[in-house]
């Protein structure tokens, strides 16, 4: 098959399909952010979610956890945290967030432990929100049942 | 070695080597914790066990590529390497920011790191794979500025082949990617989508021109093939990766929040990325068949087809059991993402790199004609200890992902088991993963005891 195709054609191909491919991503790429505020309901992004990010990160929770099907995989989902541990009560979701944290780590011998990360009450309220605003992004139905 | 600055490249692929044992060694202590979770508890928890695993894959890479190119752009420009002296300086600070940052990873809590000042002036930390502080962002775009400027003022007052201009293409596009890994927005879905534009845009676009570029340095150099020839098959490679993987980023924007028509773009775009590494199959094999020297070094080509190889079955066919959107739909996040994620990088990247290890170093020191046949067979011995060790650590892992999937995902909400006790449902499983991770590891012992096998009649 190849024997026809010269290295001229070949790199005709490259510069061609390469130019079209990234015309097709970077128009894609502006579409896309143009969607995403709204599917994310990024006017629900309060401070407090804001900082709960930060907290998020700083710890670097995703190490063990992923979010929205993202990050390792030796510790739950928490894209869903909210509907799965606070069944979709604000209050009752903090309050056991706030409880789960401050008893870390568990002393169950050879479970997979989370370390004690020594969070304020208002950084443990932030993150909260955080999981909050995260678990009602429209992620396409995601994941298929509370599980996670 | 047909120019002394070619030299350069010994330090940078000895280091990446030492990177890769300690990647394993503590693969092997999370595959440990998997099974017994007080191991190492509290002293290093999980995620910095990860956070090590991964910063080191990625930094042994970067040492091996650029240890790669120091070598092949002045035989390519055939003149020296513009700079030697910066090449050297750019290995020692390297070095040595990769293993502070290492040190900071496993002596400091991260959330101390995260409270330095950098990144409290400008916060990129937290986020898979781009876990370093934003001093040791600031220093890699440094260091990767420094090695680009170094090859690209070797290519510009040299000869011209189409491997070099491609390798320098994916150079250009490494860095530029990197940028990326500075912008944290606040909005989670606009932070993971950009995210990936660092990590999707670096191994399935610009790493696979440098990878393809390798390979055909190293093809060239030990069947003798011509280079129009080689030149043809490299353009319609990268060709096809640039088709695929740009628009197959979408693959990862299906379930994070990004809008619906991904499914579609993501899942059709990346049902064609496995062809790249299906074509570098025929072409190592082809080149190989239509070889018009023997080269004495024979190890160098038995890595350049494994490097096709095992890169297909990893990223292609492990990446294609995956990709469609309504298999990943239950696929995501499982063991199975970290199925693939093993032996792609194992076979694409990691492979490439003792490729072009296994061809230079002994040019390198001295052995023009490879090292002898008794060197040679212990390093095949190597070879397949860590092919075999790591598509076995890859068949647990799968194995693992779909008992994930049929306890977890597959049942409704009040049949299916929890997270947790679908962890402890499958804890065989990551036993035997674990097995297979200390063969890995046998298998690099047993490469670097192949370089201090003396032969009788050493090879002049």
């Amino acid at each position: 098959m190849t024997e026809r195709i010269t290295k001229n054609m070949a790199r005709n191909i490259y510069f061609g399909g390469g130019l079209f491919a990234i015309l097709l991503f970077a128009g894609l790429t502006v579409d896309t952010v143009q969607k995403i505020p709204k599917l994310s309901h990024d006017d629900q992004i309060t401070k407090s979610v804001a900082l709960g990010k930060k907290v998020w990160e700083n710890n670097n929770c995703v190490g063990c956890h992923t979010i929205m099907g993202e990050g390792a995989y030796y510790a739950p989902e928490l894209g869903n945290a909210f509907p799965r541990l606070g069944a979709n009560d604000e209050q009752a979701f903090k309050t056991y967030l706030a409880g789960w944290m401050a008893a870390q780590p568990l002393q169950t011998p050879n479970r997979r432990k989370m370390p004690q990360f020594n969070l304020t009450p208002a950084q443990v309220y932030n993150l909260a929100d955080f999981l909050i605003w995260t678990s009602r992004v429209n992620n396409q139905e995601w994941p298929p049942n509370i599980k996670g | 070695m047909k120019y002394t600055s070619q030299m350069v490249a010994k330090p940078y692929f000895i280091f990446a080597l030492i990177l890769l044992a300690g990647e394993i060694v503590f693969g092997l202590a999370m595959g440990t914790q998997y099974l017994y979770g007080d191991f190492l508890f509290p002293a290093i928890p999980f995620n910095v066990l990860r956070m090590v695993h991964t910063n080191l894959l990625i930094v042994l890479l970067l040492f091996g590529f650029m240890g790669a190119t120091y070598y092949l752009i002045p035989e390519e420009s055939e003149r020296e390497l513009w700079s030697p002296m910066l090449a050297k300086i750019t290995f020692w600070v390297f070095a040595a920011a990769g293993v502070a940052t290492i040190l900071g990873y496993l002596l400091v809590p991260y959330a101390a790191l995260s409270e330095s000042i950098a990144n409290s002036f400008w916060p990129t930390m937290g986020r898979e794979f781009l876990e370093q502080p934003t001093i040791t962002k600031i220093g890699i775009v440094f260091v990767v500025l420094s090695y680009i400027l170094n090859v690209t003022m070797t290519f510009i007052q040299g000869r011209k082949t189409t491997i070099s201009v491609i390798l320098l293409t994916g150079l250009f596009g490494l860095a530029f990617f990197f940028l990326f890994a500075f912008y944290v927005p606040e909005n989670l879905v606009m932070d993971k989508f950009f995210w990936w534009f660092v990590v999707h845009l670096w191994v399935e676009a610009t790493w696979e021109l440098i990878l393809g570029a390798l390979l055909a340095f190293v093809l060239i150099k030990t069947t003798g093939v011509d280079r129009e020839h080689i030149d043809k098959w490299l353009y319609l490679i990268i060709a096809m990766t640039l088709i695929s993987g740009l628009a197959g980023t979408g693959h990862h924007f299906f379930y994070i929040g990004a809008p619906g028509y991904w499914l579609w773009v993501g899942s059709i775009a990346s049902a064609a990325e496995p062809i790249p590494f299906f074509l570098m199959i025929l072409f190592a094999f082809n080149m190989a068949t239509n070889r018009r020297i023997q080269h004495n070094n024979q190890i160098a080509l038995t890595w350049a087809k494994g490097t096709a190889v095992v890169g297909f079955l990893g990223a292609g066919v492990w990446g294609f059991l995956h990709t469609l959107a309504p298999v990943n739909y239950y696929t995501h996040g499982t063991q199975l993402t970290a199925a693939h994620g093993h032996l792609s990088f194992f076979g694409a990247y990691v492979m490439i790199c003792f490729t072009l290890i296994s061809y230079a170093m002994p040019i390198l020191r001295g052995r023009s004609h490879g090292n002898g046949p008794k060197a040679q067979k212990v390093e095949l011995a190597s070879f397949w200890m860590m092919v075999i060790g790591m598509i076995g650590l890859t068949l647990a892992l799968t194995a693992a992902g779909i008992m994930q999937i049929e306890m977890q995902r597959l049942p409704d909400a009040a049949h299916a088991l929890g997270f947790m006790e679908t962890q402890a449902a499958i804890s065989t499983v990551y036993a035997i993963r674990l097995a297979f991770g200390v063969m890995v590891l046998a298998g690099l012992f047993t490469y670097f005891y192949s370089f201090f096998v003396k032969d009788e009649k050493a090879a002049a």
